[in-house]
């Protein structure tokens, strides 16, 4: 290399670690771009990034001078995915208890318990989901031996150390058999809790100076958390799988009209969904549940999805507490049951807003990402093949317009393995 | 009357114990000392006998479809005849073919055939939908050995999941194995997929017995939380070797005729030693799997498949030395600290390295799934350079897992003989958008999404929300 060119070249460095809005900025061109709100992909279209956000996406997308750009021909491109709720950064291995925040039986708080504190960005589950084109989430608030899990927060999964997009984002209550449990052993104990809470919040939020009873349940933290709630400034997302139960949440509404819900979990949506259409209540909905895996599932079938859709629901895949990374599986599922007689499921362009914009949507952050519309975030993931497709992976990951590593535990222990026997010194001196 | 008749029966129950020690019956002890060996060593190994028999199947030929045959091979447009439940003939052209006149013709253009799926690793039946505490019949967790215990007698053959790995897995045989919290949890269990009302209509005729041991984390926490042994991966392996030498003192005194009583957990772990039992080890780290090689060794068994296996990667060349079969997921990882390793591309470098890999489920969701799960690594396969043909994949899910559980010479693989498990899918198995369309079994009939009756529907399921949809 010449003297001229490592200036040149350590110049171009420079520039880069500079001018972090540079990064932000990029332009995917030739690529099969799918904008992620339903609408059909787009054969050789161009998505523009600028200063970490959505300018265009489409065919005839006109690049400014200076703006890099990255060649996308024969892949996909598309927004990164949504999934809401999952568990995610909230321990390191699930079922070694010191690492693990997402349970807190012992707390005397519920409602108020702000899952934002506890999120690791350097995770490794993020990493991992991260590399497989999760984008965002909406991370699940820690259970407690109460109803109320306490607030939830949305995140994105960017490798850098501020991973909260919103904290209290919404409150989330377990009711069904989870729910029975938790509140002393039956649905009418979980009922009355629910219901306690809600007026000990709303009387709260009446009172002029904060004065209450003097025979509340709710310690004053738990009331005010839920004070958002019943006065429709924070959504409540409410875990049920029966039918009977997700009629009794809608009922909610008629003593609480302010609130606004979010039905999770919904295995027996579809023999309700004309009244979920009605209420307009959005659900996050657990895919392919087709066992009655216990005696609140017993209408469990993969065709939920596809018939509350059918019916006019609002409905995005959600809630599987597996890896988020699954989504597009769960979802190209969803589109092979439209060639299986009698069976409902979803379009491939529905099916691929059900874990893009669908999900944002119903988060209340439609406008900020979960597309490639003009002014969302610029959350790209490149694909080498369909995504929704099981053999398909990918190739390369932007947040905010920054490309993302997605290097992580699983990828070195691939690259130090990919050859089996030692060498010359002992395997763990490759790396 | 029926608690009456339960009484009567206790008490005789009791005469016959008592009646062994009567002093009455002193001068026929040596008389019964000889029938008590004859016992131990004459005794009836197939006690619960199949009762299963082929459900009525006409001869079928299914033409212009891609044919996957498991064992490797793969023919484009080919011909699958079934005839008297058994694979006839796989053929390029079916004008070869001796098809019977009243034979079934199907045209299958544009569709894929694979043998009938096989899952080595399951727990239908043993923890079935609904999972609730009354089903929960997979772990005998009272002791860390219960070699005497027989996953077959907790098969509750309602369980509505039979009917989903059929419906959307194209899943036609699997193994039924007791749980893992025991170092030696019991003796597993292959099962047509069928339904039926006994789990004996549902056994595989022919098929060996597994023993499933459990090697790492959870046999040390179960035992250790109650304070007994084994709490640490030593005390796994101390105890296991105990029970071995206890086994192998068993066998020697069985064959000089010295037994003086039957012993249900000592005849399976002699019927391991005898090489008629096959092991079926959950296992997840790599060190400890070499370990447990060598314990093999050390006793003179032969370990057929390593369960879960999520670092088997680390020791493809032990694996494909030891002739042992690695059944694991594509890609469930972090889940536990002993899954703490797992990575997507397992499967990819066993196979690199010539050991036998199967996909295997252990999950209700995932048998549904199996074909799925194959189709993922086979695509990570891919992304690290190395290409892995659709039709070898396919053996993941058929002949291998069939060598995995000792039934490979009775299906697995459409060689003209063999049982006629076959699975018609709408498109290529490895790809999302496919789901099975028909599935036979011995040549019947059991499951076509073209007719709503052709669908399995459990007791349990009658009368319940969504009874006979689609699921």
């Amino acid at each position: 290399m010449s003297a001229r060119r490592v200036t040149a070249a350590l110049a171009a460095l420079l520039a880069c670690t500079a001018a972090p809005a540079l990064a932000q900025t990029v332009a995917i061109t030739g690529g099969k771009v799918v904008i992620g709100d339903g609408t059909d992909p787009i054969e050789g279209g161009t998505v523009l990034v600028q200063n970490g956000k959505v300018v265009a996406a489409g065919r005839d997308v006109a690049i400014p001078a200076g703006v890099p750009t990255v060649d996308a021909k024969g892949k996909w491109v598309t927004p990164g995915l949504v999934v809401a709720v999952t568990d995610i950064g909230l321990y390191d291995v699930e079922a070694v208890d010191d690492s693990n925040d997402s349970g807190a039986d012992k707390s005397p708080f519920s409602a108020s318990l702000d899952i934002s504190h506890a999120i690791n960005p350097d995770a490794q589950h993020i990493k991992v989901s991260r590399a497989g084109g999760v984008t965002r989430a909406a991370i699940a608030p820690i259970g407690t031996d109460r109803i109320f899990g306490g607030q939830g927060a949305v995140i994105d999964l960017g490798d850098d150390p501020d991973p909260v997009v919103a904290s209290r984002a919404f409150q989330y209550v377990e009711l069904g058999e989870t729910g029975a449990a938790r509140a002393g052993g039956s649905r009418v104990a979980a009922w009355a809790e629910l219901h306690n809470a809600l007026l000990e919040a709303r009387e709260l939020s009446l009172a002029p100076a904060g004065a209450r009873r003097d025979d509340v349940l709710l310690n004053r933290r738990d009331a005010q958390a839920l004070v958002p709630v019943v006065t429709g400034r924070q959504p409540l997302y409410v875990h049920v799988e029966r039918a009977a139960d997700i009629r009794m949440v809608l009922g909610l509404r008629k003593e609480f009209p302010l609130i606004k819900l979010t039905i999770v979990g919904t295995t027996e949506g579809w023999m309700v969904a004309g009244e979920l259409a009605k209420a307009g209540v959005a659900v996050l909905a657990t895919p392919l549940n087709d066992l009655p895996g216990s005696f609140e599932k017993l209408g469990a079938t993969q065709s939920n999805v596809g018939r509350m859709k059918a019916a006019g629901v609002k409905v995005a895949l959600g809630a599987f507490f597996d890896q988020p990374r699954y989504a597009p599986q769960y979802a190209g599922n969803l589109v092979s049951l439209t060639k299986v007689p009698g069976a409902s499921g979803l379009t491939w362009n529905q099916a691929f807003a059900a874990i893009s914009s669908a999900p944002a949507e119903v988060m209340g952050m439609g406008d900020r990402f979960g597309s490639l519309r003009p002014g969302r975030a610029g959350d790209v993931v490149i694909w080498d093949g369909d995504p929704l497709e099981v053999t398909s992976g990918v190739s390369k990951v932007y947040i905010d317009g920054v490309e993302q590593s997605l290097k992580n535990h699983q990828t070195q222990l691939r690259d130090r393995y990919l050859n089996p026997g030692e060498g010359a010194l002992p395997k763990a001196y490759n790396w | 009357m029926r608690g009456l008749r339960r009484t009567l029966m206790g008490a005789a129950a009791c005469a016959l114990v008592l009646g062994g020690t009567g002093p009455g019956l002193a001068k026929d002890k040596k008389k019964d000392e000889s029938a008590a060996v004859k016992a131990a060593r004459d005794f009836n190994k197939d006690p619960y006998p199949s009762s299963y028999r082929p459900y009525p199947s006409q001869s079928t030929l299914i033409t212009g479809a891609t044919v996957f045959d498991g064992a490797g091979g793969k023919i484009e447009r080919g011909a699958v005849l079934i005839r008297d439940g058994k694979i006839a003939a796989v053929a390029e052209n079916a004008a070869a073919l001796d098809v019977p006149a009243d034979a079934v013709r199907i045209d299958g253009t544009g569709k894929f055939i694979t043998p009938g799926i096989i899952d080595a690793h399951s727990h239908l039946g043993d923890y079935p939908s609904p999972g609730v505490e009354a089903h929960s019949d997979g772990n005998e967790a009272t002791a860390p050995t219960t070699p005497q215990v027989w996953a077959e007698h907790s098969v509750w053959p309602q369980d509505p999941g039979f009917s989903r790995a059929m419906a959307n897995g194209g899943v036609t045989s699997l193994l039924v194995l007791p749980g893992s919290a025991n170092l030696m949890g019991g003796r597993g269990v292959v099962l047509k997929n069928v339904p039926a009302r006994t789990m004996q209509g549902m056994k595989f005729p022919g098929a060996p017995y597994s023993l499933k041991m459990a090697c790492g984390e959870n046999p040390k926490r179960v035992y250790g939380s109650k304070g007994r042994e084994p709490s640490t991966r030593m005390g796994n392996l101390a105890v296991n070797r105990a029970t071995w030498i206890q086994a192998q003192e068993y066998r020697f005194k069985r064959d000089a005729g010295t037994l003086d009583s039957r012993d249900l957990a000592m005849e399976t772990l002699a019927g391991v030693l005898d090489g008629e039992i096959l092991v079926q080890n959950h296992c997840y780290r790599a060190d400890e799997m070499a370990i447990v090689l060598d314990m093999g060794k050390e006793f003179g068994y032969k370990i057929s498949t390593f369960h879960h296996a999520v670092e088997a990667y680390k020791i493809g060349d032990l694996l494909a030395a030891a002739g042992t079969c690695s059944a694991v997921w594509a890609d469930w990882w972090g889940f536990k600290m002993e899954a703490y390793d797992a990575i997507p591309e397992n499967a990819t470098i066993l196979q690199k390295a010539g050991a036998c890999v199967v996909i295997h489920s252990d999950d209700e969701n995932g048998i549904q799934r199996l074909n799925q799960e194959a189709a993922k690594a086979q695509g990570d396969a891919r992304r690290i350079g190395v290409d892995v043909p659709d039709a070898e994949v396919i053996r993941w899910l058929t002949l291998n897992p069939a060598k995995a559980i000792g039934i490979d010479k009775l299906t697995g693989s459409l060689e003209a003989g063999k049982a006629g498990d076959v699975v018609l899918w709408n498109g290529n198995p490895l790809s999302v958008y496919s789901r099975p369309e028909k599935v036979w079994v011995d040549g019947a009939l059991l499951f076509d999404t073209a007719d709503r009756k052709r669908r399995a529907v459990s007791d349990f399921e009658l009368g319940q929300p969504g009874e006979g949809d689609v699921k």
